[in-house]
């Protein structure tokens, strides 16, 4: 600690800061630019010139270090002439035309000149005029605004790891931009936005809809990913206009997701379902609330009436409130089934019941980027969880070494120190083998079956140096990312990473799906387990098992049958046999025109309170931004309702918080542990075939909300068509680039034109769910032919 | 008292050569610094005694400079000479390069050695292609004679030297924008501190010195620091390289002692163009004060005494104008370079330069106004010492000095909207 005076106040500062930062400790406001607490100092705009004693001319606060006895003044004749010429410098050539600039009203610039500009202008040159840059469908530039702060800059360089804008040309010449003209691709990008202090990049989704002064804010949790972001949603009159964070150093910090950002165009996407609607001899009809709650509660009591509780089954999206997914397995085990699931896009579940309690991170969110080492299995962590994978990426910059084992060779913003790019059959494999080598490194028992899974010596280099560095790190973990964990061998890939985490001393976490795919599992949305991963009488079916029996009546909560679910064509052959389906569910999706006989409006997160429990376990409730668009209710009010239409007890809830509390004390402390006893696991194998697809959900298609939001969506589609294959098979079959093929699997077949990605193995076809007509035809990790066209 | 350092291989046949350089007693301080195991501090002292100062044009004392580097820190340490000789007005690095590249590399190499530093690298100014190529090859020469390299001459010592190539740049003769550019990004000064002795090129701890100042050290050990101090006068050590040009009959680099009267400097370069007048000196290159003749035929060619009279010594580019000059047009010929070389990083020089700049562009176009003048006085001052190098201040200083020395004709411009000199 040293001891400085600022404007006359003394202050104890911590030794190596700078003087900005024991200003703003002490709430004394320096006006700034270039500073950014989150960025490197650049020290280039010069506004937080201050006065400092023995010095001869000016310093700027921002990179000045605190030293001992040091007096500063911020206000003094010398600061102010300093901190004038600066605005007035800035100001030259700066368009004046507040007024119809977006930033207008929210502008740091326009702020700091009240305070420190002049009334009237002496520049009466020409000024200074950039042309218009593209940059995508997410960020507007209008870079005539610009004042080369570089905020913008060092963000890609040091927070995304994507340098896609720089700063080109000389003195007053200098422009920022992405140099050759392109759409910058970070899945982080939106920040930009707010760290940029003028109108030079705004949100071009949002530009011109309302002013900063219109909207009122909302604090709320953005509800994509199982990191749930903190955000304020902005409405004005009743609406979303936009979404911005809100700082959470523990969660999200100051950044969040480009998906999180945009992704409430989608709440007003025209297919919003606003009225409920019921199925009358194969044709919907709008009608009310009474009429459709007594019509979806008397169908699904036929059910079980006449077929039996068993009959009946739920499917829970993974991004619905812990309050709702809590009623909906109330209500079905109030009615005897336990049919309940939420892990829509899983397929191996063939060790449910050795699984956690609550499959979690295994460590919070922010110790991530303190971790030595890092291994990656199955994920591609940018897309799938974009604020984990920049925690990720910090720890590799702060020197952790990260590995993958993947299926792709997935591009992150960090460098793999090794990587394991395999078959998605051969990835036990490869953690098999990396699990043997740490079984001779540590000298522990080898463990039965283990020896008879490792089948690939061709592993052995990279997986002996990843099993070596993970032992050593001190501090390492294991994340199960999306491709482990839809996996068909699932089972077979946690038991393994299980036993590396346990003999490396690493710990194991789980990259859940959704915004509460680990919520679910303590709300009691899983077949075998209640609330509280309390044990069930009998365990009910999940969802490999309801699709394989087929179900006499379902309820569905917020998921699209075809784009939620790992084998959409099984999924929609048992809704179409069922004999009633009742759809709780913001949008009138065409699958569940097809499928279902009621369909009730529910309000999407915007519009409802609730609670989503991330991956590190943090209960985060929100409340309602704005009112219910049209007749939609929030979900927890809708079961409510039904609940006691069944006539079930316990269903008197006065508001959403009761039910979570009602949960929170079931729930208590459940036991946040990971690990896994050994159990020697199948070496299942993903049948017949050369060609092995492997299916990942894209950025924005993970749910309903994103799929609806047209600026993310026009982002996705600059991905390309999402069906690749390496250079070597397209060789082997005879295919150039863009070229269609057909593709078969199963009994289906469709013609499409390929990409050559080598970032594919070469037995394998890499589809992007969703965006690819060839997630049409099956399951992803499925045997599938190519032919010449 | 001429040509007795950098210059002292001028007159002979092959000037460059690493066998005119050895005949004069070249590299003899190298190879008995290797033998000897000379303590460093022992040669930083004899620095020290020259009483150089940094022939850059900052004047800092060379010996002080090289005390500063934590020479015993771990890990790689570097020592860089700055060629990238780019101020309007100087020519005097580019001919060390070309007619004594040699005495460079032996003043690099006994600086690695004493500063800790394995390696070096010469930045040379990107337009300067002759001179790359004759360094390049005095470089050849002095590897094949083993006087770098690793071990070298069988001492343990090591010390490799490489030449980089700028890329057109004024920015990159500022220190750390030339470290910047030579790990391979926009030529963009740091802000300072940290300095580059404790975070230099690639973070590590480096030593910059001019090449003047480098070419200077291995004359100085061979004939000790005080008969370099004795060339000079007080706290002005050594002779000084001087690029006069101008409106002079014989334009050139002069090898002259410090203190020289500025009278026999003028004399050498063959006295103002015939028919003519002194009318003003730019003694230090184009970013130094203008100095009206009267002031500057008073003074001696030194840090002190141009410093006493308004002015700096800077790199020793005496630019002389003579009675035809228009000073407007002058000064709005600087001004636009400076406005083209600003790098654009902070604001006070990206858009001051520029207001500037079109400010006097048009005042030299009949196109100024009265209240012009006090404005580019409040623009310069108003950049000065706000930015993060040192080119803000060169774009500011010659403004205020010319208003300030030649004021009425800048007045003349702006109410006749024509020029008082040529009548243009």
């Amino acid at each position: 600690m040293v001891t400085i005076e600022i404007d006359g106040i003394e202050l104890k500062v911590n030794n190596g800061s700078m003087l900005i930062e024991a200003a703003d400790e002490a709430g004394i406001r320096i006006p700034r630019f270039c500073y950014h607490k989150k960025l490197s100092i650049a020290a280039n705009c010069r506004m937080c010139l201050v006065e400092v004693e023995k010095a001869a001319k000016p310093l700027p606060a921002c990179a000045t270090p605190v030293t001992e006895g040091m007096k500063v003044h911020t206000r003094s004749p010398k600061a102010l002439a300093a901190q004038k010429s600066v605005m007035e410098f800035l100001l030259i050539n700066h368009p004046l035309d507040c007024p119809i600039c977006d930033q207008g009203g929210e502008c740091e610039l326009q702020d700091v000149a009240m305070g420190y500009g002049g009334d009237v202008s002496k520049y009466a040159e020409k000024k200074r005029v950039v042309r218009e840059k593209d940059i995508g469908p997410l960020i507007a530039t209008d870079m005539t605004r610009c004042i080369h702060c570089t905020r913008c800059v060092r963000f890609g360089d040091e927070i995304a790891g994507l340098r896609e804008l720089g700063a080109t040309g000389r003195g007053e010449h200098m422009e920022i931009g992405t140099y050759i003209s392109k759409a910058v691709s970070s899945e982080m990008s939106g920040n930009v936005i707010d760290v940029c202090p003028v109108g030079a990049l705004t949100s071009k989704p949002f530009r011109y809809s309302a002013r900063a002064w219109e909207m009122r804010q909302y604090e709320s949790i953005a509800p994509h990913d199982c990191i749930g972001s903190n955000i304020y949603l902005h409405t004005r009159r009743g609406r979303v206009m936009r979404v911005v964070p809100r700082e959470n150093e523990a969660v999200n910090e100051t950044w969040i997701s480009d998906r999180d950002r945009y992704s409430y165009e989608g709440l007003y996407s025209a297919d919003r379902l606003t009225v409920p609607m019921m199925n009358v001899d194969g044709e919907w009809r709008e009608t009310e609330w009474d009429t459709a709650l007594e019509a979806a509660v008397s169908g699904l009591k036929d059910v079980v009436d006449h077929s039996g509780a068993p009959q009946l089954g739920a499917l829970i999206g993974p991004s619905t409130t812990l309050e709702e997914m809590y009623q909906v397995q109330k209500i079905l085990r109030g009615l005897g089934s336990d049919n309940i699931e939420h892990r829509l896009r899983q397929r191996d579940f063939s060790d449910q019941d050795a699984a956690p309690a609550f499959p979690w991170l295994g460590t919070p969110l922010a110790a991530l980027e303190t971790a030595n080492a890092i291994l990656l299995v199955g994920s591609d962590i940018r897309r799938e969880q974009p604020i984990a994978g920049h925690r990720v990426r910090k720890a590799h910059v702060a020197g952790a070494a990260v590995f993958a084992v993947n299926p792709v060779d997935y591009d992150f913003n960090f460098a793999l120190e090794h990587k394991l790019v395999v078959d998605p059959r051969r990835m036990t494999s490869a953690l098999a083998a990396i699990a043997r080598h740490l079984v001779t490194i540590t000298g522990a028992t080898n463990p039965a079956g283990l020896d008879k899974l490792v089948q690939s010596p061709e592993y052995d280099t990279a997986a002996r140096a990843i099993a070596e560095r993970l032992r050593q790190a001190g501090r390492s973990t294991l994340l199960l990312g999306a491709s482990a964990i839809n996996h068909q061998n699932f089972a077979a890939i946690r038991m393994l990473s299980a036993l590396i985490a346990e003999l490396s001393g690493s710990t194991l976490g789980y990259l859940s799906d959704g915004a509460n795919g680990s919520g679910a599992w303590i709300a009691g949305a899983v077949p075998h387990r209640g609330p509280g991963a309390q044990a069930v009488q009998t365990s009910g079916k999940n969802l490999a098992q309801m699709q394989g029996s087929g179900m006499a009546g379902m309820l569905l909560v917020n998921c699209e049958p075809d784009l939620d679910l790992a084998e959409p064509q099984s999924t929609m052959q048992m809704l179409k046999k069922a004999e009633f389906v009742v759809a709780l569910s913001s949008y009138k999706s065409p699958a569940l025109l097809n499928s279902a006989s009621v369909l009730l409006p529910i309000t999407p997160f915007s519009e409802m309170p609730g609670t989503f429990v991330n991956a590190e376990g943090r209960w985060q409730s929100f409340e309602p931004a704005v009112a219910p668009m049209g007749e939609a209710r929030p979900g927890w009010k809708i079961l409510r309702v039904m609940g006691n239409l069944f006539d079930l007890s316990g269903f008197d809830y006065m508001s959403a918080v009761e039910i979570r509390d009602e949960l929170q004390k079931l729930v208590g402390d459940v036991a946040k542990d990971n690990s896994l006893a050994w159990r020697a696991p199948e070496a299942g194998q993903i049948d017949g075939g050369t060609l092995v697809s492997i299916s990942d959900i894209p950025i924005y298609s993970v749910d309903a909300l994103v799929r609806r939001a047209p600026a993310l969506q026009k982002a996705q589609k600059l991905l390309g068509p999402g069906f690749r294959i390496s250079a070597a098979l397209a060789r082997k079959i005879g295919l150039k680039d863009s070229q269609e093929v057909k593709v078969k699997q199963g009994d289906r077949e469709a013609r499409i034109a390929v990409e050559i990605d080598d970032r594919v193995p070469e037995s394998c076809v890499w589809i992007h769910a969703d965006i690819s007509d060839a997630s049409k035809l099956g399951a992803g990790y499925a045997p599938i032919v190519l032919e010449k066209a | 008292m001429a040509n007795e350092v950098c210059f002292s291989t001028i007159d002979k046949k092959i000037p460059w050569s690493l066998q005119t350089y050895r005949e004069q007693g070249g590299y003899d301080v190298w190879q008995r610094v290797l033998k000897q195991k000379t303590k460093p501090d022992e040669i930083i002292a004899e620095v020290k005694a020259s009483n150089l100062r940094g022939r850059g044009g900052a004047g800092f004392p060379t010996g002080l400079k090289w005390s500063f580097m934590p020479r015993s820190a771990p890990g790689q340490k570097f020592v860089v000479c700055n060629s990238d000789e780019g101020e309007p007005g100087t020519c005097k690095d580019r001919d060390i390069l070309r007619f004594n590249p040699h005495a460079i590399i032996e003043g690099m190499a006994i600086a690695g050695y004493t500063l800790g530093a394995t390696l070096g690298y010469n930045y040379i100014r990107g337009e300067f292609w002759e001179p790359y190529e004759r360094f390049e090859a005095a470089l050849a020469e002095a590897r094949a004679a083993g006087l770098l390299g690793r071990n070298i001459l069988g001492s343990g010592v090591d010390f490799e030297l490489h030449s980089h190539l700028g890329g057109g740049a004024y920015i990159c003769g500022e220190e750390t924008a030339l470290l910047e550019s030579i790990e391979g990004k926009k030529g963009q000064p740091r802000f300072k501190p940290p300095f580059p002795a404790s975070y230099g090129l690639f973070g590590r701890p480096t030593t910059i010195n001019n090449t003047e100042s480098f070419a200077s050290i291995p004359y100085i050990l061979r004939n000790g620091g005080p008969w370099f101090a004795k060339l000079g006068k007080p706290n002005n050590g050594g002779t000084k390289l001087f690029s006069v040009s101008g409106h002079v009959n014989k334009p050139g680099n002069f090898e002259v002692a410090m203190g020289t009267p500025f009278s026999e400097l003028l004399a050498l370069a063959g006295g103002v163009r015939d028919g003519h007048k002194l009318k003003a000196v730019i003694p230090g290159g184009s970013s130094t004060p203008v100095m009206p003749a009267d002031v500057i035929m008073d003074c001696t060619m030194d840090y002190d005494s141009l410093a006493k009279a308004g002015s700096m010594l800077g790199a020793g580019s005496v630019i002389v104008m003579d009675d035809s000059t228009c000073m407007v047009r002058a000064l709005a010929r600087m001004s636009h370079f400076y406005y083209e070389e600003s790098c654009g990083q902070c604001t006070p020089c990206r858009e001051g330069t520029g207001w500037l700049a079109r400010v006097i562009h048009r005042i030299e176009h009949g196109h100024g106004k009265n209240e012009d003048l006090d404005l580019l006085d409040d623009v310069a001052d108003k950049i000065q010492g706000r930015t993060i190098c040192g080119l803000g201040d060169a774009a500011a200083m010659p403004v205020a000095s010319f208003i300030k020395h030649f004021r009425a004709e800048f007045q003349y411009h702006i109410d006749h909207k024509k020029c008082m000199v040529g009548g243009v």
